[in-house]
């Protein structure tokens, strides 16, 4: 890739990313304000008495006595001035409850993905170097295993192992509460609460990591560059890191950019089963209790990521495959 | 007559309380001080300020922060709170309340009369609307003096008293709601009240930890030093917290009534399912009458006998409740045991379905209904696949669709369903919580009024006369002729008086001690060592 490319190549990119964005936007609004129901009624129904007069209240106070249009437009423009909103339901910004819930959610599914994609491109990786063999076996089987098991099934048999038998970690939560804790006592204490959930969700991406890896390099390992380089008496071990594995991550790079766009969302199922505080929860409470701005400001942060990490994908492929041009 | 005997009524109300302690002393257990108590709470309340939520957890949360008056006891006989002493006027018009000396808000501020009246008159009266409809009888409020609070009604309402739970009106202070809006105020964040324990910190989707405020009008109380509820979302994952001991208390419907049985035989763990009295919810299946043949009363009576009660709250709650045998709990006031509902029997449902000339097709059906499952956890979706089953054989076909907790208010509020199931508090007095749903002056397009449209001349005669009769002989009365008529009627098909498992390690003490249970404010609980 050039060097004098990649500006305009990351304009154009910005702009239509901006346009998909706006474009979510207008989607996710609709879809949102389409589902029955709406938070007065909800607040109304869990409160055990109301009147006609609560009902109106809260509606004006949501601003939801306004047309539909108004609404969208009203939105629209505060989004357009990096305003999330505002959370009647919580009495409090959307940028700050989304702000609150994202280390908890970046560290999760962060550790998550480093575990995935470092243990999955290894063991792959160790897979097709013994091909037909029993450690190629047992890898494959478990990689099928943790592909095909539910993730809350799986959660809740490390909970069952881990906190209730062996009693080793904690069952839910990020962190002690109400005990005090100094430096990497905290650390320590986190890292027992990680432990499970970053597991639970890190293993199915591991197996699609190590299923992916062994494939692909099985398929380069077969071409002609590979066995020139054996001809030309390089060691074994160089041609394995240097030619297959790295030909071999461009599909890998690509499942990753997608798992990466996802970091945001959270784990919806995860965080409920080990009660952690994250993002996934906050949208699908928000779902739950019809709170709009909050449910839209979710949907908003993830479809900017998304979109951010396409654009990192492509521009590392051509890092890893110099043949590979970025192009608008 | 009459005003020496509320007169000893008012004085003796203190009696509970002394005797809760006494209790304790009795059994060689002196209360310990110290400790953190860390328990759940789920759903996660939006906010913790009582008027403008009224959710189930955030009054169990916000009940240790805020305080009303006046609390009740199991057979809901009033007891002081921040009103040291009370009188009530012969005619029944005039309360006058005496305050606590020395109450302090977590600010510092002493608590006034001032703030009493404006809790009353401005803030419940603004935002909540089962205080406003009680409160718009108040014709004047007076504080003679700070610590003396004189209301006069425009007409006796003899279950004035219960509306001063902490729960319908808990007092907050003036200084920082007045002239605001009082949803908006930044106090509704940070909340501050005159409870044991003072708001400390809350980290959303994780926990809320409230601390022991140190300047508590009770001298040496509470116990313990801090309260820490943990937000667990999943009931399976509340299960395993307290079976190893994560928390130490679970309360409401934390925990499935399937996994009660297992939680029972814990020899470290005590399950109640006292507490509950002051609410009293009732589970009914809620009829849609403008729906037929469900305005027939045959039909209705049919369904109600097609059901196993017993089944229901033996099979499906494992004995977290007992059968509904009225309209009115038996623990709220004024029930009459003698009006019964009539009892499971098939044949006699399909003798009445039979008679109201709804004769079964081929396949055995005589109509279908569309049954919308409360969407409120596992326990109501078994209880719907009950409710077809049992109704399939009477000849009664029930289509079940299910929803979310949002559409579900919203098509109940807009009477956009056939059948569906609901349960609603009772508050202590049919005047407060059963009325609502029965009379035809209440039939509005909002959740909890009477949404099913049912309409008698007659009861709602009858209610108005419970509602302004100043003698509770003639309260009484019209009651019991009220619940006569509905269980001829059965206007909705009453299932169960629910309950809900209070579960807590048998180290903490006095988790249950009045009739709201773990809604009150925890000041006379403390762990053993």
């Amino acid at each position: 890739m050039e060097a004098s490319k990649l500006p305009g190549f990351l304009l154009r990119r910005a702009v239509k990313a901006a346009l998909v964005v706006l474009a979510i936007v207008v989607c996710n609004f609709l879809l949102v304000h389409a589902a029955p129901g709406d938070p007065a009624s909800v607040i109304a129904g869990q409160s055990g008495a109301a009147d006609a007069v609560f009902l109106e209240q809260l509606r004006k106070q949501f601003g939801l006595d306004q047309p539909l249009y108004v609404q969208l437009w009203i939105y629209l423009k505060s989004v357009l001035s990096l305003d999330l909103g505002f959370s009647h339901r919580q009495q409090a910004s959307v940028a700050q409850l989304v702000l609150e819930r994202l280390p908890a959610t970046l560290l999760l599914t962060g550790a998550a993905f480093a575990f995935a994609l470092a243990g999955g491109v290894t063991l792959g990786a160790l897979a097709a170097q013994r091909v037909g063999r029993w450690a190629d076996s047992i890898i494959t089987v478990i990689a099928l295993t943790f592909y095909a098991t539910p993730l809350f099934w799986v959660g809740l048999m490390l909970v069952l192992v881990f906190s209730v038998w062996l009693e080793w970690l904690p069952s839910f939560g990020m962190s002690s509460v109400g005990v005090e804790m100094h430096g990497l006592e905290v650390v320590w204490d986190v890292a027992q609460h990680l432990l499970l959930p970053a597991l639970t969700l890190g293993l199915f991406y591991l197996a699609v990591y190590a299923r992916l890896t062994r494939a692909t390099m099985l398929e380069v390992a077969d071409q002609d560059f590979v066995k020139t380089a054996r001809a030309k008496g390089v060691p074994e071990g160089r041609i394995l890191r240097a030619h297959v594995l790295r030909n071999a991550l461009l599909p890998v790079i690509t499942f990753a950019g997608i798992q990466a766009g996802q970091l945001l969302g959270g784990s919806i199922l995860v965080e409920t089963v080990f009660a952690w505080p994250g993002i996934g929860r906050l949208a699908f409470e928000a779902l739950l209790a019809r709170d709009y701005p909050v449910l839209l400001g979710v949907f908003f942060c993830t479809s900017v990521m998304v979109v951010l990490f396409n654009l990192l994908t492509d521009m590392l492929y051509a890092i890893i495959d110099p043949r590979v041009e970025v192009a608008g | 007559m009459t005003v020496s005997r509320r007169g000893l009524l008012a004085a003796t109300a203190a009696a509970p309380a002394l005797m809760r302690v006494q209790d304790a002393l009795a059994q060689g257990i002196a209360p310990r001080r110290g400790g953190t108590l860390t328990t759940i709470l789920s759903p996660e309340p939006p906010v913790l300020q009582i008027g403008v939520n009224n959710q189930g957890p955030t009054l169990v949360a916000a009940g240790k922060i805020f305080q009303g008056l006046l609390t009740f006891s199991p057979t809901l006989e009033p007891i002081p709170v921040l009103a040291k002493s009370w009188t009530i006027s012969p005619d029944g018009k005039e309360y006058v309340f005496k305050l606590q000396e020395g109450v302090k808000f977590h600010d510092g501020h002493p608590m006034t009369a001032e703030d009493v009246i404006f809790s009353i008159m401005k803030f419940h009266m603004e935002v909540a609307p089962r205080a406003r409809a009680i409160f718009a009888l108040i014709d004047k409020a007076e504080a003679p003096d700070p610590l003396t609070v004189r209301l006069t009604l425009k007409q006796p309402f003899q279950p004035f008293l219960l509306m001063f739970d902490n729960s319908a009106c808990a007092i907050v202070p003036k200084h920082l709601f007045d002239g605001q809006d009082y949803r908006t105020a930044p106090a509704v964040q940070k909340p501050v009240g005159t409870g044991p324990f003072r708001f400390a910190e809350w980290q959303r989707g994780n926990f809320i930890r409230l601390e022991r405020f140190a300047d508590y009008w009770k001298p040496g109380q509470p116990y313990l030093d801090a309260i820490i509820y943990r937000i667990v979302p999943d009931s399976q994952s509340r299960r395993l917290a307290i079976e190893t001991g994560q928390v130490l208390l679970t309360q409401g419907s934390d925990i499935e009534p399937f996994d009660v049985p297992a939680l029972r035989s814990r020899p470290n763990l005590e399950v109640s399912t006292k507490g509950w009295e002051y609410f009293s919810p009732l589970a009914w299946i809620e009829l849609n009458h403008r729906v037929k043949p469900l305005d027939d009363v045959r039909v209705r009576q049919a369904i109600s006998m097609a059901i196993d009660r017993n089944f229901i709250t033996q099979r499906l709650w494992f004995g977290v409740g007992k059968p509904a045998t009225n309209p009115i709990a038996s623990t709220t006031r004024f029930h009459d045991a003698s009006a019964k509902i009539a009892g499971h029997d098939v044949k006699a449902a399909v003798a009445l379905l039979d008679a109201a000339g709804l004769k079964p097709n081929a396949q055995g059906v005589r109509f279908t209904l569309k049954h919308l499952t409360l969407p409120y956890g596992e326990v109501w979706s078994r209880l719907a696949e009950y409710l077809k089953q049992s109704l399939r054989q009477v000849g009664i076909a029930l289509e079940l669709e299910s929803t979310d907790a949002g559409s579900w208010a919203r098509r109940v509020g807009a009477w956009e369903y056939d059948t569906t199931i609901n349960f609603v508090y009772q508050f202590g007095d049919p005047t407060l919580g059963v009325e609502r749903t029965y009379v035809s002056t209440n039939i509005q397009k909002v959740t909890f009024t009477n949404t099913g449209g049912y309409s008698n001349p007659k009861v709602d005669e009858l209610f108005a006369t419970a509602r302004n009769a100043a003698d509770p002989k003639d309260r009484q009365a019209a009651f019991s002729a009220v619940q006569k008529i509905l269980c001829e009627e059965v206007p909705q098909i009453w299932l169960m008086e629910m309950a809900f498992p209070t579960i807590h390690d048998k180290k903490l003490r006095n988790a249950i001690s009045t009739g709201l249970g773990v809604h009150a404010s925890f000041d006379d609980v403390f762990l053993t060592a």
